[in-house]
């Protein structure tokens, strides 16, 4: 069953057309790989998920529910989490302050005055940040001010940040850009851990070989317009892909 | 930091908060502070303060027009304490009610923007409250000759009370416990002590944290599913409502208002006193407002002649220059003192006194570390407070 | 139009006062992105460099004429500024033009002043962040107007304007009304038409040459010009004092209009900043429209024929146009999407 649905969407800037008809059906529970040469147009249509951008015509559907002309609050809300290019932590509270709070924002909706409650009596959000510290290997620094953490760490703390909130999905922007070759594995490999609790995600992504081993499916998208749409290794074959990724060279 | 339950040391802090408090005449005695006007004073402007810093210490918006909702507290009381009643408490009441409704108003428009659009906006709409107090509004403030009570005010609920003061001008008093002097100062005080309880309650709390949260990356928050403006709001309001009961306690201590209240030189006194203390901090305001206000006092004191004797070791010519200078920074000059003070504060010590404090503690404790290395496993980063 | 048209010219002269001070604030913001709380003190002190000038062109020489006596009986003292006997009639002409005369003393100390705020303050806040750039700007205003006042004293200090200039033109006349209609006060026609000069430079200055080129490319993106090696630290000094100059000249030439006193500077910065965010953040020609225009709209207010409508409108018109524009247009005037966005 699709989970996100995008369909006849069109995104205009003056004169330059950025999204030219783009159709997407993203399956629940799979990792669907969003790819391309630069100025493709990946960014534009990610920002029309998350109300960053409204498109021009076409619609974007998450779960039924359209998710244009809503604020960014609100569709994270309905479920939909998001990593970006560079983390989006508070750089100036403790790890697991940090966690807690996605974690409050699940249990509590946009906005709630809470303020007879102490933290500290908050158990239950308390353990499950931790825990969620736990899994993605900082437990030991849950007291540490996020700010001073490694690039590395500061990603998989915000990774922590969306997975306390069981999200349905998540959009992952180039989650290993401008890492080394080994933390880019440690990457891949958590992100399939991750996929494995049946969260569906959708990567946009530079890098090949994380394309190639994490995604179930792949779309391409060259100038606006999605040009394939196929498991791996059928993409990597692709000659129209090859042309317009790669002018024609071999993947 | 703070995720971790703090409950005793809150306890602890908070008793020994309220003991300073009730001994606050004897404890100020030995530096002078220890009568009744200067320690009303701590204590209101500690109130100001802490609420001044639930907004601009937790959520970090810079708010330059607090002032307005002191000015506008203290007009309410005056006028509760014309038409209701001279019991302090609905005039309390009515001043906290309309601190919180008129910075609801400024918050809703001034929260459109954020970063410095909004400190402007915020002085603008402070510069124009204390204009209005001054010219149109005169029949509610009476202009510039300030808000003051009459023999002849009809004060409703006393007179349904069959409370009557007789021929003379009567004085606010908490059921017949006349609130000037010491009773004043523990009236004050006793708010104080609640303000600071409320404080902690919210430091501590998830709201707390969501304010904390809306400093840090507002950005964050809104792809996190939480809305960040209505937190905002929420803590401009608090603080309004905070600068509302300490505009209402000036006219419960002193029961006449002005516009001079409203202007910006009060507003940004309010900034220095929680910046000078720490802001962020639970503590750090009410000393700021403390140490402020102390100084404002001993130095507005001076004059020439008491320079002139200060300096008396200096030759003659070098006396009347030392004297000269002084006299730049105190009495009339006091302003000078506190536009320098802010920009040191500003330039050295921007975390204020308490990060001051810490600092010499972290110093200490190094030392006291390399001396034995057998402490250094408790050798725990100083607590945030 | 005989209505409308006095009105507008009477809003003209302090808009010309507030598109100065807002030109500044916005070339100051928008290059080096400070906010410079202190901006109006530099108007201010602009003001008080005029207020020094006659002081100096009228330091007196007192001598007793022991011939005559004065109805106390004690000598005639006769005073004469020294100028008079050192240059003549030329001195007097000179103390006569101290205002327009102050300028020569107002440029090179204003751009001294904003040299030294540049390099001694300004600097190492480039990198704090806006609250704590507002807080210590903030904190020198109070130091400067402070200074200011143990100087100069707390009230007003008037300044005379040339006699030439002083009086009032019939406007109207030469536009064919009937005499009386338009009498506008001939030294706010100079401060206009200084004003319009001084504005149209810096323009010219900003459009014409390579330095201005490089400051208009810092103001649309700071990064990019940092990242082309320009030298921008010395550039950034030379924006604030030319920022300096201009609002201290424009407080020289508006002591004829208002008296100067130590607290003026805040109250033009207010409404400059109000004048900023009506414009647009950024927006140079914004600053200088919107001065214009809530000059003129406060003008409007003041009429009587207004006040007794809406009682009190003329205090606050200024700050309610703000509030309109910021909901209807939060971006200002003119403003451009991007600047100061966070």
């Amino acid at each position: 069953m699709s989970i996100l649905s995008v369909q006849n969407v069109n995104k205009r800037f003056g004169g330059l057309k950025a999204l030219d008809n783009v159709n997407l059906e993203v399956e629940e529970g799979t990792v669907h790989a969003i790819i391309g040469p630069n100025g493709a147009g990946k960014s534009t249509l990610l920002n029309c998920f998350i109300g960053k951008l409204e498109p021009d015509t076409g619609s974007v559907t998450f779960a039924n529910k359209s998710l244009l002309g809503i604020k960014p609050y609100e569709i994270n809300q309905l479920g939909v989490s998001r990593v970006f290019q560079t983390p989006e932590i508070f750089a100036d509270l403790s790890l697991v302050d940090n966690v807690m709070i996605p974690a409050f924002a699940k249990r509590d909706g946009a906005f709630k005055v809470n303020w007879w409650n102490t933290v500290g009596d908050e158990k239950d959000i308390r353990a499950k940040a931790m825990d969620m510290l736990q899994d993605l290997g900082l437990a030991d620094k849950s007291s540490e001010i996020a700010g001073q953490l490694s690039r590395g760490d500061k990603r998989r703390l915000e990774l922590a940040m969306c997975l306390v909130q069981d999200p349905q999905l998540l959009l992952l922007d180039e989650p290993t850009a401008g890492m080394a070759r080994a933390d880019t594995n440690n990457t891949i490999d958590l992100l399939k851990t991750i996929s494995k609790r049946n969260i569906t995600m959708v990567v946009i992504e530079h890098d090949m070989h994380v394309v190639f081993s994490l995604a179930d499916k792949i779309s391409v998208l060259a100038q606006g317009t999605v040009i394939a749409e196929d498991v791996p290794q059928n993409i990597k074959g692709n000659a129209k892909v090859q042309e317009a990724y790669l002018g024609g060279a071999h993947l | 930091m703070i995720s971790i339950l703090k409950k005793r040391s809150d306890i602890i802090l908070l008793l020994v908060f309220a003991a300073v408090v009730a001994s606050g005449p004897v404890l100020f005695q030995p530096i002078g502070a220890g009568y009744p006007d200067l320690l009303q004073k701590f204590a209101i402007f500690g109130i100001f303060a802490i609420g001044f810093n639930i907004l601009f210490g937790l959520t970090g918006y810079l708010s330059f027009g607090h002032a307005a909702f002191l000015g506008v507290g203290s007009y309410t009381a005056v006028w509760t304490f014309k038409l209701l009643s001279m019991n302090p408490i609905p005039a309390l009441i009515l001043a906290v009610i309309a601190g919180g409704l008129f910075s609801l108003l400024i918050g809703w428009v001034s929260m459109r923007r954020s970063g410095i659009y909004f400190s402007i906006l915020t002085l603008a709409f402070a510069q124009m409250s204390y204009n209005l107090a001054y010219s149109v509004l005169t029949p509610i403030t009476n202009g510039e000759t300030g808000l003051q009570l009459a023999q002849s005010d009809p004060r409703v609920l006393d007179v349904a009370f069959g409370r009557d003061y007789g021929a003379v001008l009567p004085t606010p008093d908490l059921f017949g416990i006349n609130l000037s002097g010491y009773p004043g100062y523990y009236f004050c005080g006793a708010l104080l002590i609640v303000c600071f309880y409320i404080s902690i309650r919210i430091f501590r709390s998830p709201f707390g944290m969501m304010l904390r949260a809306v400093k840090s990356n507002q950005n964050r928050m809104n792809y996190t599913g939480l809305n960040t403006r209505p937190y905002a709001l929420a803590a401009f309001v608090i603080s309004g409502m905070f600068a509302g009961l300490a505009g209402g306690l000036l006219a419960v201590t002193d029961p006449l208002a002005g516009a001079e209240r409203m202007q910006w030189t009060a507003s940004g006194e309010i900034v220095l006193m929680t910046i000078l203390g720490g802001s962020g901090t639970l503590l750090g305001p009410v000393i700021g407002a403390g140490v402020i206000k102390y100084f404002e006092n001993i130095f507005s004191a001076f004059n020439e002649n008491i320079l002139l004797n200060m300096f008396s070791f200096f030759p003659e010519p070098l006396q009347h220059a030392a004297a000269w200078v002084a006299g730049l920074f105190v009495g009339e000059g006091w302003h000078l003192t506190l536009g320098a003070l802010f920009m040191i504060i500003v330039i050295f010590l921007p975390g204020g006194l308490m990060e001051g404090a810490h600092k010499i503690i972290n110093l200490f404790r190094r030392k006291t570390d390399s001396d034995g290395p057998q402490k250094s496993a408790d050798s725990a980063p100083a607590p945030a407070e | 139009m005989d209505v409308f048209l006095p009105q507008i010219l009477n809003g003209l002269d302090k808009g010309a006062a507030y598109a100065l001070i807002a030109l500044g604030l916005t070339l100051i913001f928008g290059t080096l992105g400070v906010v410079n709380f202190a901006h109006g003190a530099l108007f201010m002190l602009g003001a008080f460099c005029a207020v020094t000038m006659k002081a100096l062109l009228g330091l007196e020489k007192v001598t007793l004429d022991p011939t005559q006596t004065t109805a106390w009986g004690t000598p005639l003292e006769i005073r004469v500024p020294y100028i008079e006997t050192w240059l003549g009639d030329f001195g007097l002409l000179l103390l006569e033009y101290s205002v327009p005369v102050s300028l020569i003393l107002a440029i090179p100390v204003m751009l001294i002043i904003g040299v030294t705020m540049e390099r001694g303050l300004i600097r190492h806040f480039y990198h704090r962040t806006h609250a704590e750039q507002i807080l210590v700007t903030f904190g020198l205003a109070i130091v400067l107007q402070e200074i200011v006042k143990s100087f100069f004293g707390a009230n007003p200090i008037p300044q005379p304007a040339p006699d030439i200039v002083s009086g009032s033109a019939d406007i109207g006349m030469l536009l064919g009304l009937d005499p009386g209609t338009i009498v506008y006060p001939m030294w706010r026609m100079v401060y206009l038409t200084f004003s319009g000069v001084v504005i149209a430079s810096v323009f010219a200055f900003l459009q014409f040459t390579t330095f201005g080129m490089v400051v208009r490319a810092g103001m649309a993106d700071r990064e990019t010009v940092g990242l082309l090696g320009i030298d921008i630290d010395k550039k950034f000094t030379i924006v604030f004092g030319l920022a300096a100059v201009v609002a201290g000249i424009a407080g020289v030439m508006y002591t004829p209009i208002l008296s100067p006193d130590y607290h003026m500077g805040m109250d033009f910065l207010v409404l400059s900043f109000v004048v900023v965010v009506v414009g647009g953040m950024g927006s140079l020609g914004g600053a200088v429209a919107a001065g214009f225009l809530l000059g003129i709209l406060q003008s409007f207010a003041s009429m009587n024929e207004v006040k007794t409508i809406l009682p009190g409108i003329d205090q606050i018109i200024i700050y309610l146009v703000a509030i309109i524009i910021l909901l209807v247009r939060p971006r200002g005037l003119m403003g451009r999407k991007g600047v100061m966005e966070s």
